[in-house]
């Protein structure tokens, strides 16, 4: 494969051919804001937050679909680009309940820290109408509130990628447009298997980790990364704590080919939570009845077959 | 004479005069406070602190109540819970909705406070203050909208910095803090404010904050490093706050042994130098009337062959060292060493006399 | 300082002599406001009425010069009214007769002209220090910078010992450093006549000692100081100078004089954070790294070591301590040192004072000398008990007016200091925006009245000349300075003040006369 050169903010780089002006930057460590740019993902370049100004070209590409050329030069933090960058954040945040006081997702919400980054105040230019979605809190492990939604579609993406789930798709058009299950059912009437794979790479704060609510800001947790040994996907997690006290195991976003499952959630909970008094939830014929840990994790038949051995 | 009281269940001794809110922090037992600082005047006047103790008829403040023997206190029952929850609410009521770009917000302790007792939006409607924004101080950004008026900044600076530079004005839902006859702080003839920020280093909410620091990093971002300051010879310690191998920011360190929390401006506001685009970053050598840049090594060896040469041929005393009040201990040891051993000399002094 | 800066707040007398305090040193005046809270008297002799002059009882407003007249007269007073700590001078100290016979002619009366004060003032000052529980002196350049720097000082040990105020808690003498490691530059050998730890370079043990430790021979022919230095390149008997983090060309008397000296020197390498005025001449420039940028030690005012830690890379890649080992290894004399915490503990192994400390010590706290042993908590206060020689000794010292005085040519005295918003030559505080927003342009501060008959009003520009050079700047009509007084600090190179100062030194100490100048002020316009 060629190489590359172009000059990204002055700075001379060269790439292999093929590869996103977004990933060029990345390699000389420039940060160029993204929301529904997801890697490993296929990108919509839609949500335009990644666009750059390139010598030459009539509009501002996004860059995270515009593969590099050579001899490009390309800013990435010119005054039109930061224009761009913050009417984008700013029409954001004048749909967005400003709710950072309490929201899970403060100090890890990628619209707060764009909106810090390019000072653009909660009161913007732009006044209307506000989402007033009703809350998806039916089940025990993902709270849903899609009036914080900024609709880049990742969660769609991540669950389409494995082919059994599929269980999110856009709803609706235009202003009403939202993520919804199929009939726009809550999670606990969809086929959701609460493998936590859109509440990882959610950038904002529509999806969260319920089991997470309350129990620390995102600045205060101590995160612990750890491999889940259940099957041979090999999925990471992380062990949350703050002020050295375990908080809860949440999941982390996946690689190709390593699906997330709440098996494994809960099995990591098991190791690593000192304190077990709780135990799992378990959707049956429609209701979350609590279970054993044994039954939870799929290993009841195993542990009564070893019984009877013993036997 | 000692007092033993029960808090939470747990049995706590204390000293007499001790007040309840101490008494709970000896036990690790957190009681959230606005108003209360260790080092200033009671006012008593959040009332988010109050506890329950039994036999009782109100929930009293812990700031400012003192310990009586055998007393049982509970931090966290649900009156006190549903107390602090209406206390947030209302403060709430008329606090803007600035989280997302506000720069107190990761240190904020109503933001705190309103995530560790749940309340999310609040229930009362009605009138939120319109203050304009006070950005005279070329320091200091204060937006009175963010006040919650718990009167810190006011006594730190008539208490301990001695200037009542604030106080109290107007009444009842327009009350604010304020320079006299509201003028800007960054009026100082008229103010007085010498902007030292130790209301900055007070204010528990973002209606104070440092101006040079907004918009540079959150408080969950930067990494604290704890120095000593390089002007006068107070010696005081803060806190260089770092973000991206850059400095972004001073903030007090309450563990400073010489000033508590309090810094002058220099201290707190004159870290802009460190990244100064006139500072030297290559070796330079003069050639011919002209500065070139030169790398380490070249100017290293440079330096030694001449100071070498220069030593030789006219002895010891022709060589002088002029070393740094600026410097550290360490630079200035070898500086001695510089004219004791590599020179030879006693010719060394510095500007101790300027 | 004999005491810490937590003592301050326990002082009932504080007397303040030639420090602007609230501006200089606004750490210690919170602690000086605590003790004045606390019911403590201050009284401050300054011939400015600056900030920490309006919260006193009394103000002095001293007359340029004459500290040695205040000092001695209120000596004067204590021992003819009796009020003298008699059992202290008794059992602690020498020379009493000889001090009684020098003061003998100090009266209130004969000097009250010279000082600026009434008699009575003098003597009230002078009881309330004699009988306080716990009196405290406190000063700066206001002492120091003068041709009697050297007996000024002695002056204020005279009264503190005669009055037993020194050697105990929050009562002492307290000279407040003006640099963040001032102090520290001095225990470290910083000095022509000391080795680290102010072991004298003319005591054959020492020279032993040192020769010892560092392998090579070591001169006991005491060195030359600054001024000296600058005079020696003059003449051309000194070659090559290596300066670390000074600016001379802006914070020197007479820097005219300054320019001419290094520009004779054969070899000068400055090693500094930026291009500086004195930079400008060097032959070799290698960059420096701020406080942000490196590990170490600064010891401040109370003689508190404290930690300096690095917070981001040096900006040129070195951090100083690394620039100097690695020169002096160039030059023959191999320095290995992996870490900062590396010379501090070589220092420390040759250094009484700092004997008992480390970094793992330092990390936990800062720590005072002296502090001998690594199990030693540091020293709160000085001279409890014993002095360093033994018993203190009083020294008959005599007025000596300042080397240059106003006449009909240069009517006006020339004094200089410092601003609450910079420091030093700038080179830091004027790249700081907030501080250059705040303060932004020096002025001259010059009384109403010889404004008035000068017809300069407030921010007319004026140009005020001496014998050596001239400025110009705006002027500031204010009645913090006396009449017959001009007043500017030495942070701005636009305003290079020390054109105008004198080089005449004290004889003892070297230090230049930069609180009196004779000058003359013009209206320009």
């Amino acid at each position: 494969m060629a190489d590359i050169n172009l000059t990204i903010n002055g700075q001379k780089v060269t790439v292999p051919e093929g590869i996103t002006v977004l990933e060029a930057a990345k390699q000389i460590g420039i940060d160029i804001p993204t929301f529904c740019y997801e890697k490993g993902l296929t990108a919509p370049g839609a949500c335009r937050i990644c666009v750059v100004e390139i010598k030459g070209w009539r509009n501002l590409p996004p860059s995270c679909i515009t593969t590099v050329a050579q001899g490009m030069e390309v800013e990435t933090e010119s005054p039109a680009v930061v224009e761009a960058r913050k009417t984008i954040l700013e029409l954001l945040v004048a749909n967005h309940p400003l709710d950072c006081l309490s929201c899970e997702k403060s100090g890890n919400c990628k619209l707060q820290d764009y909106s810090y980054r390019y000072g653009v105040a909660s009161q913007t230019r732009f006044e209307g109408e506000k989402h007033e979605f009703g809350i998806d809190d039916s089940n025990p492990y993902i709270y849903r509130d899609l009036n914080k939604c900024i609709l880049c579609g990742k969660c769609v993406a991540t669950c389409r990628a494995v082919s059994d789930r599929n269980v999110l798709d856009f709803a609706y058009r235009g202003f009403n447009t939202k993520i919804a299950t199929f009939m726009d059912t809550d999670l606990k009437d969809s086929t959701c298997v609460y493998c936590n794979r859109c509440v990882a790479i959610c950038p904002v704060g529509a999806i969260v980790d319920k089991t997470m609510m309350g129990k620390g800001r995102g600045w205060e947790l101590e995160k612990k990364e750890v491999t889940c040994t259940f099957c041979d996907s090999g999925c990471k997690f992380d062990v949350n704590y703050k002020d050295g006290k375990f908080m809860g195991v949440t999941a982390k976003s996946p690689d190709q080919g390593r699906p997330l499952c709440l098996k494994g959630r809960l099995g990591i909970e098991l190791i690593y939570n000192p304190d077990k008094s709780e135990l799992p939830l378990i959707n049956k014929d429609g209701e979350f009845v609590e279970t054993s840990w044994e039954e939870a994790l799929g290993i009841a038949p195993i542990i009564e077959k070893l019984t009877a051995q013993k036997k | 004479m000692s007092i033993t009281l029960t808090i939470n269940g747990q049995k706590v001794t204390v000293p007499a005069g001790t007040t309840v809110l101490e008494a709970a922090a000896q036990a690790g037992i957190d009681i959230p406070t606005f108003c209360h600082d260790p080092e200033l005047s009671k006012p008593g006047a959040c009332r988010i602190c109050v506890v329950e103790i039994k036999g009782m008829r109100n929930l009293p403040p812990s700031c400012v109540t003192t310990v009586v023997e055998g007393m049982e206190v509970e931090t966290e029952s649900a009156d006190v819970v549903e107390a602090r929850r209406t206390i947030l609410d209302l403060l709430l009521a008329n606090h803007p909705e600035d989280c997302m770009t506000c720069q107190k917000f990761g240190d904020c302790k109503l933001a705190e406070y309103a995530y560790r007792y749940g309340v999310r939006k609040a229930s009362f409607v009605g009138d939120k203050s319109d203050f304009p924004v006070d950005e005279s101080s070329a320091v200091l950004y204060r937006d009175m909208n963010k006040c919650i008026l718990c009167g810190k900044c006011v006594r730190v600076c008539a208490e301990i910095v001695g200037r009542s530079v604030y106080d109290f004005t107007s009444r009842g839902f327009t009350t604010k803090v304020a320079p006299a006859l509201d003028v800007g702080l960054g009026e100082i003839d008229e103010s007085k404010c010498v902007s030292c920020g130790s209301c900055v280093a007070v204010c528990p909410v973002g209606a104070i904050v440092e101006k040079n620091m907004m918009g540079k990093a959150r408080p969950w971002e930067v990494k604290k490093v704890k120095t000593t300051c390089p002007y006068c010879g107070c010696g005081c310690n803060f806190d260089l706050n770092v973000k991206d191998g850059k400095v972004v920011g001073v903030t007090s360190n309450p563990s400073s042994e010489v000033n508590g929390r309090h810094l002058c401006v220099k201290g707190r506001f004159g870290y802009d130098f460190i990244h100064s685009s006139d500072r030297l970053t290559r070796p330079l050598i003069k050639k011919d009337g002209e500065f070139v840049e030169a790398s380490w090594d070249e100017a290293i060896r440079y330096v030694a062959y001449r100071m070498k040469e220069i030593k030789e041929k006219n002895g010891s005393e022709a060589m002088g060292v002029l070393t740094s009040a600026r410097c550290t201990n360490e630079e200035n040891y070898l500086m001695n060493k510089m004219a004791r051993v590599a020179f030879g000399t006693n010719n060394i002094d510095h500007c101790a006399r300027l | 300082m004999t005491n810490s800066i937590g003592e301050i707040k326990d002082c009932d007398y504080m007397l303040v002599i030639g420090s602007n305090t609230t501006e200089t040193h606004p750490i210690i005046s919170i602690e000086m406001r605590k003790a004045l809270k606390n019911g403590a008297t201050l009284v401050v002799a300054d011939p400015r009425k600056t900030e920490i002059a309006e919260l006193a009882k009394v103000h002095v407003p001293l007359k340029p010069g004459a500290n040695i007249p205040l000092v001695m007269t209120m000596c004067n007073v204590i021992i003819e009214e009796g009020l003298y700590d008699k059992e202290f001078v008794t059992n602690r100290t020498e020379g009493f007769d000889e001090l009684k016979e020098a003061t003998a002619a100090f009266t209130p009366e004969a000097y009250a002209g010279v000082i600026g004060v009434s008699a009575d003032t003098i003597r009230e000052i002078a009881r309330g220090f004699a009988k306080a529980n716990n009196a405290a002196i406190f000063y700066t350049m206001g002492i120091t910078q003068h041709t009697s720097g050297t007996t000024n000082v002695l002056a204020i040990a005279n009264l503190s010992m005669l009055t037993g105020q020194i050697g105990k808690p929050s009562s002492g003498v307290n000279p407040l450093r003006g640099q963040n490691n001032v102090q520290g530059a001095c225990d470290m050998g910083g000095l022509p006549n000391v080795f680290p730890g102010y072991q004298a370079v003319t005591d054959p043990a020492n020279i032993e000692k040192f020769t010892r430790a560092w392998g090579v021979q070591q001169s006991e022919k005491v060195g030359l100081t600054v001024g000296e230095m600058m005079d020696a390149a003059h003449h051309g008997d000194l070659k090559a100078l290596y300066i670390l983090g000074e600016n001379p060309m802006l914070s020197d008397p007479d820097i005219s004089h300054v320019e001419k000296a290094l520009d004779n020197l054969e070899f000068l390498v400055v090693q500094d954070l930026f291009l500086t005025e004195t930079a400008m001449l060097a032959d070799v420039v290698l960059p420096g790294a701020s406080f942000a940028e490196k590990d170490g030690t600064f010891s401040n005012t109370e003689r508190r070591v404290q930690r300096v830690r690095k917070a981001v890379e040096p900006v040129a890649g070195k951090a100083d301590w690394e620039v100097i080992s690695e020169v002096l290894t160039m030059m023959g004399y191999p320095h290995e040192y992996c870490s900062a915490s590396d010379v501090f503990n070589e220092m420390v192994s040759i250094t009484p004072q700092y004997a008992g400390m480390s970094f793992a010590r330092l990390d936990q706290g800062g720590l005072q000398w002296p502090c001998p042993t690594a199990d030693h908590p540091g020293t709160k206060y000085l001279h409890e008990g014993k002095f360093s020689r033994g018993l203190g000794k009083f020294t008959a010292v005599d007025f000596e007016p300042p080397a240059e005085l106003p006449d009909e040519e240069y009517p006006f005295v020339l004094n200089t200091g410092r601003r609450l918003y910079h420091y030093h030559t700038g080179t830091m505080t004027r790249r700081a925006k907030g501080l250059n927003t705040i303060y932004s342009e020096e002025t001259i501060e010059i009384n109403p009245a010889d404004a008035c008959s000068l017809e300069v009003g407030d921010g007319d520009t004026v140009k005020v000349s001496s014998r050596r050079g001239s400025i110009m700047a705006k002027a500031n009509v204010t009645k913090r300075v006396p009449q017959g007084m001009v007043f500017t600090s030495f942070h701005f190179s636009e305003v290079a003040v020390n054109f105008l100062t004198n080089t005449a030194r004290d004889p003892i100490a070297k230090i230049p006369e930069l609180k009196v100048a004779a000058v003359k002020v013009e209206k320009i316009s």
